[in-house]
């Protein structure tokens, strides 16, 4: 059937309308129009059909050696860019392997199309080789999906896709495509408008609302934003520094905010929640207005929920009205978009009506008091690594993995610009760093990209090493090893009496041997003096590097509030 | 506190796994559940019954509008709407008992639907309470069968649940 595709060159201007072709070249034309330049994907029985038209298609395919990697890297490219990332698996196996990178996605509300083949329409149902119901399996971790019915609806379910994927709160959309349908011939129109009855994101705010927002800003002498990733997707980041700098109130972020707000900004109180700093928290908890934008108050931010914030009214922007209300009772709710609710709220408020110097005082004082810190002696402790990275490639992408690694990849780290921080925050996904990286260095190529790692979480993914090699992706992984699943045995010397069970990773791979072995670049540091030089070469090779450094062992994440506790009740731990 | 809500839906295939989906993960109760297509052929009318206090009713009603396939979600007042359901009751009858179950049927304006030796059909429309109270007299002569439709519910007067508002 293939062979009888008319002849016509993919992204040609002149396919305009009805124009006749298989529905797997379909599928590639769909993504030319939504300016798909790659995919991260995998083959399989399924797919076939698909994998032929992208044979000569004008889009480059990464092939990923395990499915979840490609949800991650997809995941990754549209966290570094702002666009949406496609992956692509076959039917059954292939695509519940795509499931932990989409719930990832889902939890962190990013824009990932991921597209996987299905058994032919005649078979679904009757439990065929590689047929597994994927869009039943998905449904409670994509925004929508789809099962591809008529072969016909191809260009209309990819136009709503990746509409649905990027607009509004952004989110994951799987579309599932019977192999018989990849083989039939259509007649391609790709749809200019959408019509969708049921979707209609709200992004401009209320006006009255935002009004009422302002005259509580004006009224408030201890105000503070709580920022997450909202502000990021919808590039309100300039908004966010202009309207802080005129209240001159106080930014903390999420671990998905990190990056909306200049570490180093006067203004700057850091992250907030479990392993926050002392000051953030505490500007929280004694706050008499909490500005929270793009956030959703989630357990780790929260802490004991009750205790949460007492004396705080709260202004809530978000564009998911779902959001507003679900953990905390909000005084002004505003949905909308982030980027518009802050331009239209800055009209409303001047910087001669900030009373916040006082407060400011007690912030900058609880700063000078309780840093965020760690020993300084001769050993090699994690954390001085982080620095040093920060310090060697201060512009560059850091993705990090999940435990330990993540956290103190957000503490330690001088962040500067949106997109820069990259990390599974929702679903804690151990394994996500490293082809999350190969995904925004694939995106954004000019930028240094580092996976802060550890020895667990790295090897959840580290087959990758092929693919970074096979296309030449230079990321850099910087192996935290401590020989421990770090986080999870913090928290047994903490609360299970130093019962180390089944958390010790002693005898695991040599990773300069292993680096070596696929061809990238092994490099290893045991003292604090060889950090900054193994960064350095890391950088100048140009080759996927994988950096082994040995940390100190037993080190924690420091401050810490322990689960369940009000995030005053902070605990600084040696 | 119960609530019945409209949901309008795209009469498509997997709508209804959806929403059912939807409650069960977020752990919310549904009571009871109907669904059938609306004047548009496109448009599937959901009439749900949902316990819960109102900011469990929030949540239901947001988490159900963010559904790409749900077009609108409202909220029936119990004293603002009309609320029916329908019961077929399979009751055991003899020759003594007939005429006093028919009699009964007749108080409360039901209908039946099918005679046989030993049973009849008895079809009742009416609101939940009617039905429970009609199910309660009939007990006494012996329930072989009984189905229940589940709610279905409309405002009262001219304000219409309705795909395109404002």
């Amino acid at each position: 059937m293939l062979d009888k595709d008319p002849v016509f060159k993919y992204g040609d201007w002149r396919i305009m309308a009805k124009t006749k072709m298989s529905g797997a070249k379909a599928v590639i034309e769909s993504l030319y129009k939504e300016n798909v330049e790659v995919i991260f994907g995998y083959p399989g029985g399924q797919v076939l059909p698909l994998y032929d038209a992208l044979y000569d298609a004008d889009i480059r395919h990464i092939l990923v050696r395990h499915e979840q990697a490609a949800a991650h890297a997809a995941d990754g490219y549209a966290r570094a860019t702002g666009k949406a990332g496609v992956c692509l698996a076959t039917s059954g196996p292939g695509a519940t392997n795509l499931v932990t990178g989409i719930a990832t996605a889902y939890m962190d509300s990013i824009p990932v199309i991921a597209i996987t083949g299905q058994v032919p329409r005649p078979l679904i149902g009757n439990d065929a080789f590689q047929e597994a119901n994927i869009t039943g399996i998905t449904l409670p971790i994509t925004k929508h999906n789809y099962l591809v019915q008529e072969s016909g609806d191809i260009p209309r379910i990819f136009k709503e896709a990746f509409y649905i994927a990027q607009t509004g709160r952004p989110g994951p959309v799987l579309i599932d495509i019977p192999k018989d349908t990849q083989t039939e011939i259509i007649e391609f129109e790709y749809p200019e408008e959408i019509k969708l009855r049921g979707y209609k994101p709200t992004y401009v705010g209320n006006e009255q609302q935002i009004k009422k927002a302002a005259s509580l800003i004006l009224k408030a002498e201890k105000p503070i934003f709580y920022v997450g990733g909202g502000v990021i997707f919808s590039n309100a980041t300039e908004e966010l520094r202009a309207i802080a700098e005129t209240i001159m109130a106080s930014v903390t972020t999420t671990l998905m905010g990190m990056g909306a707000f200049p570490s180093a900004h006067p203004l700057s109180v850091g992250m907030l929640g479990m392993h926050g700093t002392r000051y953030a928290n505490y500007a929280i908890q004694e706050s008499d207005l909490i500005i929270a934008v793009g956030v959703r108050f989630d357990d780790r931010v929260t802490g004991k929920i009750s205790a949460f914030a007492p004396n705080a009214k709260i202004i809530h922007i978000d564009i998911d009205p779902a959001e507003i209300g679900k953990n905390v009772r909000v005084d002004v709710p505003i949905v909308g978009d982030a980027k518009n609710v802050l331009k239209t709220l800055l009209k409303y408020v001047k910087p001669e009506h900030a009373k916040t110097e006082t407060w400011n005082k007690k912030i900058t004082a609880w700063k000078k008091e309780y840093p965020l810190s760690y020993k300084k002696d001769k050993l090699l402790r994690p954390q001085f690594v982080v620095e040093q990275i920060s310090e060697v490639c201060p512009d560059a992408i850091i993705v990090t993995e999940v435990g330990q690694n993540q956290m103190w990849a957000a503490q330690f780290f001088n962040y500067k610009n949106p997109r820069t921080f990259i990390s599974s925050g929702g679903l804690g996904t151990m394994g996500y760093g490293f082809p999350a990286a190969m995904g925004a260095k694939v995106g954004k190529p000019e930028s240094t990209v580092i996976d802060i790692a550890g020895d667990g979480s790295f090897q959840m993914n580290s087959q990758e090493l092929a693919t970074v090699v096979q296309n030449d992706i230079p990321v850099i992984v910087a192996i935290l090893n401590n020989g421990f699943l770090g986080m999870v045995r913090q928290w047994q010397e903490l609360f299970f009496s130093r019962r180390y069970s089944e958390t010790c990773l002693e005898g695991s791979v040599d990773f300069v041997k292993l680096a070596e072995a696929y061809g990238a670049l092994g490099l290893r540091a045991t003292k604090k003096s060889e950090v900054k030089d193994v960064i350095e070469e890391a950088v100048k090779s140009g080759c996927p590097t994988i950096i082994d450094f040995v940390v100190e062992r037993e080190e924690n994440v420091s401050p810490m509030v322990p689960a369940g506790a009000a995030i005053n009740e902070i605990l600084d731990l040696e | 506190m119960k609530h019945t809500l409209a949901v309008l839906v795209e009469n498509k295939p997997g709508v209804l796994t959806r929403v059912a989906g939807l409650f069960s993960r977020r752990g919310f109760n549904i009571e009871s559940l109907a669904v059938g297509v609306t004047e548009n052929p496109d448009t599937s009318r959901i009439t749900i019954v949902v316990s819960g206090d109102d900011r469990v009713l929030e949540q239901v009603m947001k988490q159900l509008n963010k559904l790409i396939d749900v077009i609108r979600v409202s909220d029936l007042p119990a004293g603002e709407s009309v609320n029916r359901e329908l019961a077929l009751i399979k009751v055991g009858v003899d020759s003594s008992t007939r005429a006093e179950v028919m009699q009964i049927v007749d108080v409360f304006r039901a209908k039946i639907v099918d005679v046989g030796i030993k049973s009849l059909v008895v079809e009742a429309t009416g609101d939940e309470s009617k039905i429970n109270a009609m199910e309660q007299l009939l007990r006494q002569f012996g329930i072989k069968e009984m189905v229940r439709t589940g709610k279905v519910a409309m405002n009262r007067g001219a304000k219409a649940v309705q795909v395109e508002k404002r």
